[in-house]
């Protein structure tokens, strides 16, 4: 059974917040939930199917019972950012198997004024905690062998957050609004190498929900109508460490999942909401959905090739993680909001890509360079 | 990086504690299969790649050349070098690089094991030969 056309999204809100320093994270996602139902036209007693992650303070039975949801399917898949990409997918087979029709997927969280969770660990912990992995390094090896392998160069990798920054100039909510250039990049401090403070994402309080209906439902309410037509998921690790390669993600696997569902190719998409987390992760993710060949990210990405307006593919219009937010260091949600933005028309006029009617959201989750997931979701405008 | 660092100590559990064992003797352990043939880090009782039981301890040589690394310039116990090492042997590990200037580091650079004391059995770290 596929899921190409099954479920519609009929809702979506993005907190405005950056830094909320006087509200609760139960409080955030109660305010991204209440948003994405006003969006829709629909009340919190219409959800009857909910997905959280690791984000959701307690998990589930907490969550459910503040917001007072009465839901007859739940999922609370956790994989890092891109959650909420497979939350997609999931309340889709569950839209299509008939166990909810009306599913709600929340996102929020506060780690610039509380503190956040340590990261989970499996039978790997003796053997690799002492040795301090964490996001910044893990993608920079990412990143240097990559630069090894293929040439790619830091000058190459700025043009990611060159591109970012272009688009984040409009968007009024974003963190960074400078438009930068690739020396800004380059003159950034060295953070973990080969990877500037510039080639990293920002730190932001916030959060964003969705809802996920069915098409019947999707077409009596009056947004315009977004569905999915393909969604992929994959995971990736060392696996004993046999044949290490650091220069692809689990993407090569979930990409094509979602685009053989969807009957569409990469050359096909208008738009393209890809996660963020470094620059790197950009340019390994846009070599593993098919964009370009294996190697070729570096030129694929320069000359402002992901500026919309300007380039051939127009990546993260709000300004990604890399300029407007990324809330609980979580991007998968904002990727999917953004692509939504894009095909209903909603982008800021400067940043729209004229008739979008096929659009891309694609994340990875956990760290890229020891056990990640990741997540594709075709997204159509009917 | 030459300043005595605090370094977690190993908690072990029955599956892994042969591997701190050997530790203690500076041995650093890999384990093999024996229906496959291929080796493995970390240690599995049951082989990742065809799923046997039949999975024995080797000694490696300690010995292997860096995958790929990053110089970490900041953090709450000062700059490391976090790396992936490939063993002679066949499987890479995650590591760090010490004893060592980060700059001059190279992908491909020939290492070798050195041990680490923590408050329990030793930490195995990676250092250019």
């Amino acid at each position: 059974m596929s899921i190409k056309g099954k479920a519609y999204i009929a809702g979506i809100y993005e907190h405005p917040t950056r830094h909320a320093p006087d509200k609760s994270i139960a409080q955030l996602h109660a305010e991204v939930a209440k948003g994405a139902l006003e969006d829709a036209g629909l009340t919190h007693k219409d959800v009857d199917g909910y997905f959280c992650a690791g984000d959701a303070q307690g998990g589930l039975w907490p969550m459910v019972d503040y917001l007072g949801l009465k839901p007859r399917h739940v999922d609370s898949t956790e994989t890092g950012g891109c959650s909420y990409i497979i939350h997609l997918g999931h309340a889709a087979q569950a839209i299509a198997a008939g166990k909810c029709s009306i599913a709600l997927v929340t996102l929020a969280g506060k780690p610039r004024t509380g503190v956040m969770p340590p990261r989970l660990q499996g039978a790997e912990a003796d053997f690799e905690t002492a040795y301090g992995a964490t996001t910044h390094n893990a993608y920079g090896m990412c990143a240097m062998r990559h630069m090894h392998d293929y040439g790619t160069t830091s000058e190459q990798l700025a043009w990611i957050k060159v591109a970012a920054s272009h688009h984040a100039q409009y968007n009024p909510h974003a963190m960074l609004k400078d438009v930068v250039t690739v020396e800004d990049v380059l003159n950034s401090p060295m953070i973990s190498d080969p990877l500037h403070r510039m080639d990293c994402c920002v730190v932001s309080d916030g959060g964003g929900a969705m809802i996920v209906t069915t098409p019947e439902i999707a077409k009596s309410l009056k947004k315009p109508l977004v569905r999915l037509i393909g969604h992929g998921e994959a995971m990736k690790g060392p696996r004993g460490g046999k044949d290490l390669d650091l220069t692809y993600s689990a993407g090569v696997w979930s990409g094509p999942r979602a685009f053989e569902e969807a009957g569409v190719t990469p050359q096909d998409m208008k738009y393209a909401s890809i996660y963020d987390s470094f620059t790197i992760t950009v340019l390994m993710q846009l070599e593993d959905l098919g964009f370009c060949k294996k190697g070729d990210g570096g030129k694929f990405v320069s000359d402002g090739n992901l500026i919309s307006g300007v380039g051939k593919l127009p990546f993260n219009t709000d300004g990604g993680g890399l300029c407007s937010n990324h809330p609980v260091n979580r991007g998968g949600m904002t990727k999917i909001l953004e692509a939504v933005r894009q095909l209903r028309g909603e982008a800021h006029p400067k940043v729209q890509v004229p008739n979008c009617d096929l659009a891309i959201a694609h994340g990875t989750g956990g760290l890229l360079g020891v056990r990640h997931a990741a997540s594709t979701a075709i997204l159509e405008r009917v | 990086m030459t300043e005595a660092k605090k370094y977690p100590t190993p908690v072990g559990n029955p599956e892994s504690q042969p591997f701190w064992d050997a530790a203690k003797d500076g041995k650093f352990m890999i384990k093999r299969c024996t229906t496959c043939g291929e080796a493995h880090f970390f240690p599995r009782a049951i082989c990742p790649f065809c799923f046997s039981d039949k999975t024995e301890w080797e000694q490696s040589s300690g010995e292997g050349e860096i995958y790929t690394y990053s110089h970490m310039r900041k953090s709450a116990t000062g700059p490391y070098v976090i790396a992936y090492v490939t063993l002679k042997e066949g499987p890479s590990v995650q590591t760090n690089i010490v004893d060592c200037e980060p700059d001059s580091l190279k992908i491909g650079q020939k290492v070798k094991v050195v041990w680490k004391q923590t408050d329990g059995a030793p930490l195995p770290f990676f250092t250019p030969a």
